[in-house]
């Protein structure tokens, strides 16, 4: 099969356009300030292991003076500024973030590890479309189903992951805005770089100081944040693990809670799927961006009598992926984003054989240097594998199968996720009868892991409560 | 002979509400239900752990139905239970007069003011999903729309003052949308709350959909809030309790200050959080059961699920 591939010359996007400090402190009250509490940390760029820069990581008095900073801009200003004025910074922001557009896709990539061609087509385009789709909510929230006059809720303390960095940062950001509270936001310990460069972007925009504050860190930073007591919101991306000990961290208090946290989505091929398509869907449903994705289709559930040609079809093409230089334009798969993750997936893996499973790579030589991990299926898995259960978060797909549709209902709804969920097939009251029974907040149907400003996104069951997105994502920031 | 004997009344026994039957509770315990004047009202069967998980287990079995039901027929059968509440409204009268030892005038507000909020919920069946649902003109060749759906199986812990309109008020806009529910009862007013259960009983609700548990809500409550097969919960009935002069038997093990209200309901939040439940917490102001109840009691249980489909030749 490989040697009847396409041979391409390295095409790499250049770093050039990116300009990287040697190291960064916070953004609070409208400037980058050092830490109060003297630590820091490195970031790598997943592909190589070299240091991108060193980051401040934020103490309990840097948590507190940006709280006291988002308090102070919350009072004096962002809550005095008309609905319109806060939809004008927005949609600077949103154009400041095309103009640099090409720029912070090659950051992103750079401090991820995702592939140039999804920073630059889907993460960075729709980071701008969200803000340009909140702006325009910003003098409508009277519109918008909440009452007359909605009211925002006050400081909103937000946490996000490393798998969509800044695009994380505009779901939570944009609406937050939108709606006039301000924003203290810490962005994922391994991915802190583009939110670093949103912070100078709110300069650039002349956003009021204080309206959006940055504290980099990790798990602990996060932890001082959304148990602040000077926070009226969390919002947290993330683990379900750890949104339930943040559900558990706000009980009896009066603060609000959004979460949007891990799923197990089942991508349901029926014996009618045009199977080609279905493959294509398969493909992005699992190994966009190397599996990092929350509502990743990684349980595939294959009708039987189909099962051997999807699983044929499913090989070859995965034989054609292209792992390697997230900078290079012609790379489907980058890096694994953090030595920790990969052991994450190693281990799973590793799991996955012992209990029974079957495994299959795709062919293909990983760089020397860095963290990866090669597409990989499973087959001959059962519903009580550990793999057909747990959230891998990596470019690992487990293999079941179905004989009727009620079965293949059965099996997708049999995990205590429910974020998304992946219909195949050419019969329409078929998707709309497996959709109604789906229990997944977002239901794609003959396609795969696409996302709108407009399309509310969030989970049931323990993926979640709350939406992000559309007319919905407002609901999380007004006090309704 | 022409001097009748002065009657002996029969004290009834109020019974739970499990799967459309009433069942005693399986401890066999019973407590003391006493009028706001003090006197003896009626035995209350005192509902225990394995009574609240058999209730659970009636509202998950009867979950797949009532869900699936038409949006009409949800909206036929709340608006069912108005009619059999009409039908019913002398002793719903009686009931609360003695519960809540308000006057006559006032019962009588408040059991019309119930009848007609389950009318007001019936005809949201079928325009909610309108009002909150949505097509999302997304930026690409995609039919893409969001729908509401009921999250589950919702527990609600009453209100304790308020023991019909409050009563009514956190139960109707859970089943409306396709939800179905355990209730616990307010504590030292649970008799309005069976008798709705036989109101119920004969509706054409199907079986299951609404369960009734009286008894402590500090014994009970815990194991809702914890139960892996609940997907939500309603605290309201932490933030009031009536007057010490009314109602509860001095034995209650009812949570008496406000602190140790607050400090169950954290709690009850806490457990809530161990398969994410979504909680309405208890307000933080007296509620005004006369008001406008707005759509957040609906919204608070409904999940939005979103569908996509390519559009092409």
């Amino acid at each position: 099969m490989a040697s009847q591939r396409f041979e391409y010359a390295p095409a790499p996007e250049s770093r050039a356009i990116v300009s990287i400090a040697s190291s960064y402190g916070l953004f609070i009250g409208g400037e980058f300030v050092d830490t109060l509490d003297g630590r820091s940390y490195k970031t790598v760029n997943p592909a190589d292991a070299e240091v991108l820069a060193e980051v401040t990581e934020a103490g309990p008095r840097d948590v507190d003076r940006a709280v006291a900073a988002a308090r102070a801009a919350y009072t004096r200003t962002w809550s005095k500024l008309s609905g319109r004025d806060r939809g004008k910074y927005l949609y600077r922001i949103a154009r400041l973030i095309q103009e640099r557009a090409r720029e912070l896709a090659v950051l992103e990539s750079l401090d991820n590890g995702k592939p140039i061609r999804e920073s630059r087509d889907v993460d960075i385009p729709l980071v701008a479309a969200h803000f340009f789709y909140y702006a325009g909510w910003a003098d409508k929230l009277a519109y918008a189903g909440f009452g007359p006059s909605p009211r925002p809720l006050g400081v909103a303390g937000q946490v996000i992951p490393w798998n969509f960095p800044l695009l994380m940062l505009a779901w939570k950001i944009a609406p937050a805005l939108a709606c006039g509270n301000t924003v203290v936001l810490k962005p994922a310990e391994t991915t802190p770089l583009t939110a670093l460069a949103f912070a100078e972007i709110c300069q650039q925009a002349d956003l009021p100081p204080g309206v959006v504050n940055i504290v980099t860190g990790a798990g602990e930073t996060g932890r001082l944040l959304v148990t602040h007591e000077g926070i009226d919101k969390v919002a947290f991306t993330g683990s379900t693990e750890v949104g339930k000990q943040i559900a558990r961290a706000v009980a009896g208090t009066r603060k609000r809670l959004t979460l949007e946290l891990g799923g197990k989505a089942a991508n349901i091929i029926f014996d009618d799927a045009p199977l080609d398509q279905a493959v294509e869907g398969i493909i992005n449903g699992i190994f966009f961006n190397q599996g990092h994705v929350c509502c990743a289709g990684s349980r595939l559930l294959v009708q039987e009598s189909v099962y051997e040609e999807v699983l044929a079809k499913l090989k070859r093409r995965m034989s054609t992926l292209r792992v390697g230089d997230p900078l290079d334009k012609n790379t489907d798969i980058g890096a694994i984003n953090s030595a920790q993750q990969l052991e994450k997936i190693r281990m799973l893996s590793d799991v996955g054989e012992s209990e029974g499973a079957a495994r299959w790579s795709a062919p293909c030589e990983l760089p020397e240097r860095g963290y990866w991990f090669p597409p990989t299926i499973f087959t001959g898995v059962s519903q009580a594998h550990r793999i057909a259960r747990e959230e891998i978060f990596g470019p690992v797909l487990s293999i079941l199968t179905f004989r009727t549709p009620a079965e293949a209902v059965e099996k997708a709804n049999n995990t205590p996720y429910g974020l998304s969920a992946g219909v195949w097939t050419e019969k329409g009251s078929r998707i709309l009868w497996m959709a109604e029974r789906l229990r997944a907040g977002v239901v794609w149907a003959n396609t795969f892991n696409r996302f709108d400003p407009t399309s509310p996104f969030g989970g049931y069951k323990e993926s979640g409560y709350g939406r992000e997105g559309g007319r919905h994502g407002l609901e999380a920031y007004l006090d309704v | 002979m022409s001097e009748r004997q002065p009657r002996l009344a029969i004290r009834k026994t109020y019974k739970l509400f499990i799967g459309g039957a009433f069942p005693r509770s399986e401890s066999g315990r019973s407590y003391v239900v006493r009028k706001a004047n003090g006197e003896f009202l009626a035995n209350a069967a005192l509902a225990s752990r394995k009574d609240a998980r058999d209730a659970v287990v009636a509202a998950r079995k009867a979950f797949s139905g009532w869900s699936a039901a038409t949006a009409y027929n949800r909206g036929q059968i709340l608006y069912r239970i108005a009619e059999m509440l009409e039908g019913r409204r002398d002793q719903f009268i009686a009931d609360l007069a003695a519960c809540e030892g308000v006057d006559p005038a006032e019962a009588e507000r408040q059991v019309d003011e119930s009848i007609d909020r389950w009318v007001w919920y019936a005809g949201w069946s079928d325009k909610l999903a309108q009002v909150i649902g949505a097509a999302n003109p997304v930026a690409g060749p995609y039919f893409d729309f969001s729908v509401p759906e009921p999250t589950g199986v919702v527990a609600v812990i009453a209100p304790q003052a308020s023991s019909l309109l409050g009563l009514v008020s956190v139960v109707a806009p859970v089943i409306v949308t396709g939800n179905t529910c355990v209730v616990l009862a307010a504590e030292s007013r649970p008799v309005p709350a069976i008798t709705l259960a036989e109101v119920l009983a004969t509706s054409d609700l199907p079986a299951g959909v609404v369960n009734i548990l009286t008894g402590r809500v500090a014994e009970v409550a815990p194991w809702l809030a914890g139960h892996m097969d609940v997907n939500a919960i309603d605290l309201t009935g932490l933030a009031d309790e009536p007057s010490p002069s009314e109602g509860a038997d001095s034995t209650s093990g009812s949570p008496s200050s406000d602190n140790s209200r607050q400090s169950l309901a954290a709690d009850l939040e806490k457990s809530a959080a161990d398969n994410l439940k979504r909680v309405i917490r208890p307000p933080q102001d007296a509620v005004d059961w006369y008001a406008d109840p707005g759509l957040a009691r609906m919204t608070a249980f409904l999940e939005t699920k979103t569908v996509w489909h390519p559009i092409g030749i």
